[in-house]
């Protein structure tokens, strides 16, 4: 009974994990679902089937969507991590006017409510005449705009961690400018930006609300799971959760691994 | 010295401006456009273009229209931000002070639900709360909910996944506040005659505050304007003013209507977050 | 107001200051109202170990840091074996740096960091270059690993090996051994001194610690407020200090008023409230009018009255013993003398002679020869710390 309540909060903490995990389980528990009859809506596990993984591209709109939400995913954060490091290393590494405007409007668009950074946009694209263009372009765009601010905040925060000691101590080493960037700073700066980077994938491959009043005619992942909602929906939107799922702790679990490896290696 | 000296000089701009840029181009000036479309005449449309015509019964129309919605919206929202900030505060407690070797395990679990897709996790809820699932089930059993009642399509349901899916915005900065705090600053509460609830109240609590401030905001905002949830879990009873906007620029067309609504919730959000924060004292949450 | 640097010994063998060693001349740095380096001149002989000694703040790093070329001066000139190197970028002077926190990569291992330099200047041989350095402060099995999983005094032989590697011919030292722990400190001590004798290269170390600067040093010069108090070997430095500032700073000083009455050929004599003490010419660094008599606490020898001490000098009765702190090695006093100060002294614990008590009534005195006369016009309290590292 003591050591119940002496470990009261972790217990809870523990069954809160647990609730978190229950969907997920749910995710992975349908990829495995077969549904009783092409049309049937109700959204309940049936009989268990490999199908769901053998034809993931059973509903071929799904796997369109699917490609386009991978492109955009690339592209977005592409641009945003190239935009969010050169601002990061300005905001932290050089003096100008206007910081706290800076501050602040990098920091607005992770506070703002989607839908009216979505409705914005698009009075913005309809209001220049490219109501009838809404697609690609505009879904980029958007993206790169929301990931921005994240990809900033990161690279800032590894990027001020950085004592510029180290830095002294590479001119005092030989080493030009152009050396003490690439030798020095850019490799301690890496984690930063590889982080910044897939945080930047993620929010664009899961966003809905801002893309689907942008996207014109195009359907992105989201998109299409939203389509499906309301009918019949295929088993393989929960294929594709739990390969995200799947792919995402295989990144994290690796990189541990790798610096645990390096590490026991090197203490022999 | 490990001080970062700052150069001076052009590159700093150089650097900044293309990031600068984009944020005005796409964030800024869009609002200046939306705040434009409010004020668009009503007969308009993407075809035919629109005129501006100041046309303040655009606003006045809408909340007449649709101030359930909004109500409603800012009542789910805080409800599921209070129920995230109960259930987040004991969770980041948990791992900041219970944890032991396993606190970084804990935080990846914290995130890991969400690497999924946020749509495709809310569908899941559909099954957990389904009329003939374990949960409604076993609440019938007990006799909190009546033989033909249902969770799913209630609003119940809407801020029960509102709650799941914003939980992590609330637990990690909650977090890295609660994991700063010096235990033995509430070791010492308890050598000067504090129970747990005052060292808690006293102690804890207090010095948490930035994280819950944050946390609550970040939950909140995005709460607020959500409707997916509304849409996958709840009914047309339980329409939120985001699906509202999104219908209306989609289905409807009423881009002055919808644009009118969206301003609203921007200034209202504002408007509670200042008073909010300035009540709570805190200036920097940057 | 800068002094210019002077020793007491005769100047070296060659009559000259020795070319290829640094100069300094009029060296001032300014962050904005704030004079960090006022007016610097410093000549330090080639191949010397040098001390730049001094409290938190008095510029001693500062100046370190503009021979590094790491901070740019306001004015002045600096000169290495004949060159101008004033405006150089730090990438471009023959000098190198161990750092406070010794700044080793993180991202690279022992053997990449110590390969640094060379691999900057496009070096041949570098392999061969790095094991020597390694050998040479014995880390030769630690070559692969990353610098987190070394421990403090492994780093500082890393940084140290990253410096010499590049034959410099001037290495700086910032507290390079504030981080460490004592023991490892003073092992640390000894090897820096023997690796400086074995290398031959100029080194300046810049510290805090009194007791580390006499330990390692050849030279000495006592840095406060933005310029240099006293240079010279710790001998000199401690036995015949020159200000308050470095008679207070480098161990501990008994500083009694007392106004010149006159000055002969060898001997000046002073009225130290009431009591004549004489002092020597040579020791005596203020001409006329009123100073302070300088005497260090383990020269002050402690008798009861009218015992009759080894002292031919310098008698001072109606002493009354204060406090008694037993150290060990020796026994610590306080004495409070008849005009109201507490003197310091020091008695080594041979066991030949009693102690004394609490209230014991004694008399002071001290050899003449020990004693030194300082300008009035100075702080007797400047210098003096607190708490003794």
């Amino acid at each position: 009974m003591r050591w119940f309540r002496s470990h009261l909060v972790l217990l809870l903490g523990i069954l809160v994990l647990v609730y978190t995990f229950i969907p997920i389980f749910i995710v992975i528990l349908m990829s495995f679902n077969k549904l009783p009859s092409e049309q049937s809506k109700i959204y309940k596990f049936n009989a268990f089937t490999l199908d769901n993984w053998l034809h993931p591209c059973a509903d071929p709109s799904m796997c369109t969507a699917l490609r386009l939400s991978v492109e955009i995913g690339f592209l977005a954060t592409l641009g945003a991590t190239v935009l969010g490091t050169l601002a990061a290393f300005a905001l932290v590494r050089h003096d100008f006017h206007g910081r706290s405007t800076t501050n602040v409007l990098i920091f607005l668009p992770m506070a703002a409510p989607e839908i009216v950074m979505g409705s914005s946009l698009l009075a913005l694209f309809v209001a220049s005449g490219f109501a009838g263009q809404l697609g690609f372009w505009t879904i980029l765009i958007a993206h790169i705009m929301f990931c921005l601010s994240f990809v900033v905040v990161t690279v800032r925060s590894r990027l001020a961690g950085l004592s510029d000691t180290l830095e002294q101590a590479a001119a005092d080493l030989y080493a030009n400018p152009s050396q003490t960037f690439w030798r020095v700073t850019f490799p301690l700066v890496l984690p930063g930006i590889a982080a910044a980077a897939m945080l930047s994938f993620s929010l664009s491959f899961d966003d809905f609300i801002i893309t689907n009043l942008n996207a014109g005619n195009r359907t992105t992942f989201p998109m299409y799971v939203w389509g499906v909602s309301r009918k019949t929906i295929p088993m393989q939107i929960n294929v594709v959760g739990t390969l995200m799922l799947v792919i995402s702790v295989l990144i994290v679990v690796s990189g541990e691994l790798r610096t645990r490896a390096r590490r026991r290696a090197l203490a022999r | 010295m490990s001080e970062t000296v700052r150069r001076r000089g052009l590159t700093g701009y150089i650097l900044l401006i293309p990031a600068i840029i984009w944020l005005a181009l796409f964030f800024l000036v869009p609002f200046y456009s939306l705040i434009a479309t409010s004020l668009f005449n009503k007969g308009g449309s993407d075809f035919r273009g629109y005129t501006m015509v100041y046309e303040w019964s655009n606003y006045t129309d809408a909340l007449k229209n649709y101030w359930p919605q909004l109500v409603r919206s800012l009542v789910y929202g805080g409800i599921a931000t209070l129920l995230c900030l109960i259930i987040g505060y004991v969770l980041a407690y948990a791992i900041a002070f219970k944890a032991g070797p396993f606190k970084n395990l804990m935080l990846v679990l914290v995130i890991a639900p969400f690497f999924t897709s946020f749509l495709v996790r809310t569908l899941s809820w559909k099954l957990i709360l389904a009329d003939d699932g374990w949960v409604v089930n076993s609440l019938q059993f007990v006799h909190i909910l009546g033989p033909n009642g249902h969770l799913l399509y209630t609003p119940f349901a809407v801020v029960m996944g509102l709650t799941y899916n914003f939980l992590p915005f609330m637990v990690l900065p909650l977090f890295a506040s609660i994991d700063k705090i010096d235990y033995r600053l509430i070791e010492a509460a308890n050598d000067l005659y504090a129970n747990p609830i005052i060292g808690f109240w006293k102690v804890t609590w207090p010095l948490s505050l930035p994280g819950v401030i944050s946390g609550t905001l970040l939950t909140f905002i995005p709460a607020v304007g959500d409707y997916i949830n509304d849409q996958l879990l709840g009914s047309t009873r339980t329409r939120m003013i985001g699906n509202t906007i999104q219908s209306l620029f989609t289905q409807a067309n009423d881009y002055p209507a919808a644009a009118a609504l969206s301003v609203m919730l921007m200034v209202l959000i504002v408007a509670m977050v200042l008073v909010y924060v300035k009540r709570a004292g805190t200036e920097d949450l940057l | 107001m800068s002094h210019l640097a002077e020793t007491e010994t005769a100047s070296p063998s060659d009559g000259e200051t020795p070319t290829g060693g640094l100069e300094l001349r009029e060296l001032t740095k300014e962050f904005g109202a704030f004079t960090a380096v006022d007016r610097l001149d410093l000549d330090v002989p080639s191949g010397s170990f040098f001390a730049l000694l001094g409290p938190s703040g008095c510029g001693k790093t500062t100046t370190l840091r503009m021979v590094a070329g790491l901070e740019t001066p306001t004015s002045g000139t600096i000169r290495l074996g004949g060159k101008d190197i004033t405006y150089e970028k730090p990438y471009r002077r023959p000098v190198n740096t161990v750092f406070q926190n010794y700044a080793l990569f993180p991202h690279l291992d022992i053997f990449e960091n110590v390969a640094f330099g060379p691999r900057r200047r496009r070096a041949d041989g570098v392999d061969a270059e790095v094991h020597r350095m390694l050998e040479l402060v014995e880390l030769t099995s630690q070559t692969r690993k990353r610098p987190a999983q070394l421990s403090g005094g492994q780093q500082q032989r890393v940084a140290l090996a990253r410096a010499l590697i590049n034959k410099p011919e001037l290495l700086l030292l910032d507290e390079p051994l504030g981080a460490l722990d004592l023991k490892l400190r003073r092992q640390m001590q000894i090897e820096l001194k023997r690796i400086q004798t074995e290398v031959g290269i100029t080194f300046i170390h810049v510290t805090h610690d009194q007791e580390e600067a006499m330990t390692m040093a050849d030279t000495i010069a006592v840095m406060n407020a933005g310029v240099i108090e006293q240079m010279g070997a710790p001998d000199e430095l401690y036995e015949n200090p020159r200000t308050t500032f470095v008679a207070n700073f480098l161990g501990q000083s008994n500083l009694i008023e007392g106004t010149i009455a006159s000055q002969g050929a060898e001997m000046t004599t002073v009225d130290m409230h009431g009591i004549t003490v004489s002092v020597l010419r040579g020791r005596a660094h203020t001409e006329s009018g009123q100073g302070w008599v300088g005497i260090r606490p383990e020269k002050v020898l402690i008798g009861d009255v009218g015992e009759a001490l080894d002292a031919p000098g310098n008698t001072i009765p109606g002493g009354v013993v204060t406090d008694v702190s037993f150290v060990g090695v020796s026994t610590q006093y306080l004495v409070k003398m008849p005009w109201g100060q507490e003197l310091q002294v020091f008695e080594q614990n041979t066991g030949r002679r009693r102690l004394f008590r609490v209230g014991d009534q004694v008399e002071l005195s001290w050899r003449p020869e020990y004693a030194f006369l300082l300008d009035h016009e100075q702080d007797a309290s400047a210098g003096a710390q607190l708490d003794d590292e």
